[in-house]
């Protein structure tokens, strides 16, 4: 269990994330929606202390993210943020042995190997488990940082903008893996994702920010509504019902 | 299992490395002895190839965790100016304590003071990346190029203040080169490589996790900024070190982490170690040999290192250039 | 605008009579016993004295301040980067090369071929530059001087090699060190070789701002691009090569003053060559009298100070642009 209070990110004199409290509820995907500079991915990177927060607690498991040692808690958490530049030469195979480094401390044993398989054969790499990472597509590549995180093995996973500069192909393969990692192993999956539709087909409940404040937050089909879409990007969006799916309308 | 295959070439490549620095060590310690010059001959040289090992290793190790660090394939400590800081330091103390004290302060004494304040300055360092929210890396080098040429005018400053007439004496006494090697520092220098080595070796798969980026290897359970601080002041300790022995020597630092990378193919720190240290005692044997047997010391060691270094760094650009 | 003209006009007139000032009390800084009312009075002893080390000196301080400035000025237009000047781009380094390569072949006894040569290399050295500019990948606007610095210290690092090899380290070593103590008369007047390449630049002084705005934009402004960076690159070519022939190389002056005066009245090129090479020589006549007083009756080596000084400043200017960027 994730539990904010009160937390705060002040650049200058901006809050961008402002005394903001959240419970994020377990076994489900949850979507960040929101506007540009709105502050989900500041909120979310002081979650997972990849950003120091100015003020506030985040618990996890009821226990204080400064009490927990950088270690233990990677075993627990895992994060992958949008950009990832390597200025070194990988294969697919080696980038995805790192998720196991919380366990294993760069000595694999037998059970990580089994870890680093299952992750391929999840994501669906195991042709590619010896091409170098930069011999791949941006969707192949971002299904291999995939799968490192999911080798890691953590109960809960942060993605920030995943399916940033995706094609639908690989959004929707990596959407899927998702649900199944939910459904299948119960983790709680926290994720920043722009596409509305997106957040409408696969999120289970979505948290909706707007000038470093929480706004809204409920199960997915409370908040795919006009009205409530309206308050959070002060735009006309229509949303029709379309083979038991909400989608949402917005090219006015 | 590509990433096995990969450690077994690298390590058959470690150990030829090995194999080659055995034979050019034998190469420059047995020619020409006989029971009369051994006394002579062999204590000379023993110190000599003790002060290439530490070099190698304290050039070699600090570059490559420092371009870890860095996140960056052409800085080393010393284009970041960190020996020049080094020399300036010296130089700074005897100013203050005044040029008669020189004498006493050249030995451990005075090494021990110029460490602390490396240390302290890789603190400073360390403050300066972290300080507000842009971490432009090149904003650094630059910065740091130019304290470099800050801190060696400086360093010439004083030197000239404190006796124009002597001060190429006195350039002479304080500033080692290979053929001048402060050997006062060699048995406190082997102490300082061991611990750090002890201190250091539980981080190298820590390092490895870094090659992926702050957040990743937040993400993964490295206490970053912890080990980037330890890491720097690693770096302050070890470039004094081997300036405090040998002097400055700009490119060998990248000429040994960049070919090691190469010739090993990997990116473990725990290979490249080794690799960056058999590349540099190579070269700087190699070197030795060179000056002191073929041109009989009519180039210096690091004039020929220098020039080697930077053709291939031209190469190294050349080449990131094409890609 | 009557009267920001009228402002600025005060202003240089201002830095002008500075100018003349500090140029007239340098006349009477030195060893020897020398009095300014002695060339009035018609002192032979005076006269003497100014006329083979008082006047050369001064003049060719003056000279080396205001071009070395306008090179780093025309450099940083092309490029169209505030970190490029002479020293931050090698071509110092390529000069120094080319006198390496004059003393080795050919003794170096003439002057002027000394100067050929090293214009040769140091022309070469710029195009490289330039070359490698332009097919890299990203251009901070930090790695560019980066680049050029690391390639400047290759270049004197094989300088260095060579000229140990053949033993003429000892030769090369005055020019590795900019130095003003040793110009009298008869060994400076290569200097004025460069000024009219001031002009040259000051003529063309707006065809080069447009080449800094990129090949595209000049072509669509009828400015053939590469003939104006050629010029331009010859024009630094010239005056950095009869630089290091006569008085050493002396970094930084190239890059610090020609931020200051763009900080001070912007980018356009006509206005801002002629206030350049003012606070150039300027600059480095305060650097040189500092050198000349602080340890007197010794001197210390212009290049040191100037080092000192402008790594001081250069870090300033580093850090305020660092706040102008990430503000914007």
């Amino acid at each position: 269990m994730i539990a904010v209070r009160n937390i705060t990110k002040i650049y200058g004199d901006k809050k961008v994330v402002d005394s903001v409290d959240l419970d994020i509820p377990k076994g489900k995907i949850i979507a960040f929606i929101g506007s540009n500079g709105a502050g989900k991915s500041t909120l979310i990177s002081m979650i997972c202390r990849t950003l120091k927060k100015d003020d506030g607690e985040v618990y996890i498991d009821d226990k204080e993210l400064k009490d927990w040692k950088s270690n233990e808690l990677s075993k627990r958490l895992s994060i992958l943020k949008q950009s990832n530049f390597l200025n070194i030469r990988l294969t697919v195979r080696e980038l995805v042995s790192f998720g196991r480094f919380p366990y294993s401390k760069g000595r694999l044993n037998d059970e990580d190997i089994r870890h680093i398989d299952k992750a391929l054969e999840y994501m669906g790499l195991k042709e590619l488990q010896n091409r170098y990472l930069d011999e791949l597509s941006g969707g192949q590549r971002q299904m291999a940082y995939i799968a490192m995180v999911i080798a890691q093995d953590t109960e809960y996973i942060f993605l920030d903008e995943p399916l940033n500069n995706l094609d639908m192909k690989h959004s929707v393969k990596i959407m899927k893996v998702l649900k199944r990692l939910v459904g299948e192993l119960g983790k709680t999956i926290m994720v920043v994702i722009h596409d509305i539709n997106f957040v409408s087909c696969y999120a289970d409940y979505v948290v909706a920010m707007k000038d470093g404040k929480i706004i809204k937050q409920g199960d997915t089909c409370q908040i795919i509504q006009s009205g409530v879409l309206y308050d959070i990007y002060g735009m006309n969006i229509d949303v029709q019902n379309y083979c038991g799916k909400n989608i949402c309308l917005y090219y006015s | 299992m590509e990433y096995i295959l990969k450690d077994k070439k690298s390590k058959k490549v470690i150990i030829l490395l090995l194999l080659l620095d055995i034979m050019l060590i034998a190469a420059f310690l047995l020619p020409g002895l006989t029971p009369k010059n051994f006394h002579f001959f062999m204590p000379r040289r023993i110190t000599k190839i003790l002060a290439v090992i530490i070099v190698s290793y304290g050039i070699g190790y600090s570059s490559l965790i420092f371009q870890t660090v860095t996140n960056n394939h052409i800085l080393t400590p010393s284009v970041m100016g960190l020996d020049s800081l080094y020399l300036f330091i010296q130089t700074f103390i005897i100013f203050v304590a005044g040029s008669q004290t020189l004498s006493q302060m050249i030995g451990y004494k005075h090494f021990i003071i110029c460490v602390g304040l490396m240390i302290f300055a890789a603190c400073i360092l360390f403050l300066l990346l972290f300080r507000g929210s842009s971490k432009n890396v090149y904003f650094l080098i630059l910065t740091g190029m130019i304290m470099g040429s800050l801190f060696n005018g400086m360093a010439t400053f004083m030197q000239v203040l404190l006796d124009p007439n002597e001060f190429a004496v006195l350039q002479g006494r304080m500033f080692a080169s290979f053929n001048n090697i402060n050997s006062n520092l060699v048995g406190i220098s082997i102490l300082i490589i061991i611990l750090v080595c002890i201190i250091s070796v539980k981080d190298l798969p820590y390092l490895d996790v870094l090659l992926l980026g702050p957040e990743n290897a937040i993400s993964l359970g490295v206490d970053y900024k912890k080990l980037i601080l330890k890491t720097l002041i690693i770096c302050a300790v070890l470039v004094s070190v081997s300036t405090a022995l040998v002097g400055p020597i700009t490119f060998l630092g990248i000429l040994i982490v960049n070919l090691a990378r190469h010739m090993l193919g990997t990116y473990s720190h725990r290979s490249l170690s080794f690799g960056t240290t058999f590349l540099g005692i190579l070269f700087l044997t190699g070197g030795l040999l060179v000056t002191e047997r073929i041109f009989k010391f009519e180039t210096t060691m690091s004039v020929i290192i220098n020039f080697i270094g930077g053709i291939y760094f031209l190469y190294l650009m050349l080449k990131e250039r094409k890609r | 605008m009557n009267l920001k003209i009228s402002n600025l006009l005060h202003r240089k007139l201002f830095w002008l009579i500075i100018l003349i000032a500090a140029s007239v009390y340098s006349l009477t800084l030195g060893v020897k016993d020398f009095s300014l009312l002695g060339l009035f009075t018609r002192n032979g002893e005076d006269i003497k004295l100014a006329i083979i080390s008082r006047f050369p000196r001064l003049i060719s301080i003056l000279v080396t301040g205001a071009s070395l400035s306008i090179s780093g000025l025309i450099m940083q237009t092309i490029t169209d980067n505030k970190f490029v000047s002479p020293s931050t781009a090698g071509t110092m380094e390529w000069s120094r090369f080319g006198v390496m390569i004059a003393i080795m072949f050919f003794g170096g006894e003439a002057k002027l071929f000394k100067m050929l040569i090293a214009f040769i290399c140091s022309l070469f050295g710029t195009l490289i530059f330039m070359q490698i500019l332009q097919t890299m990948k990203f251009k901070n606007a930090m790695i560019v001087p980066l680049v050029g610095m690391m390639l400047g210290n290759v270049i004197s690092a094989i300088t260095s090699f060579i000229a140990y090899r053949f033993d003429i380290i000892q030769n090369m070593s005055s020019w590795l060190q900019g130095n003003f103590s040793l110009v009298i008369k008869g060994r400076y007047e290569l200097l004025y070789l460069g000024i009219p390449f001031l002009f040259i630049a000051y003529i063309y002084a707006n065809k080069l701002t447009i080449a800094g705005m990129g090949e595209s934009f000049s072509k669509s402004l009828g400015v053939n691009y590469k003939a104006i960076v050629l010029l331009g690159m010859v024009i630094v070519a010239v005056i950095t090569s009869t630089v290091v022939v006569t008085v050493g190389s002396i970094s930084f002056v190239g890059i610090i003053i020609p931020n200051i005066v763009s900080m001070m009245m912007g980018d356009n090129l006509r206005n801002s060559l002629p206030v350049t090479a003012l606070f150039g020589a300027l600059f480095l006549l305060i650097c040189d009298m500092i050198g000349r007083v602080i340890i007197f009756p010794y001197e210390i080596s212009i290049s040191l100070i100037v080092s000192i000084v402008g790594s001081i400043m250069f870090l300033a200017l580093l850090f305020r642009r660092k706040k102008k960027w990430s503000t914007s």
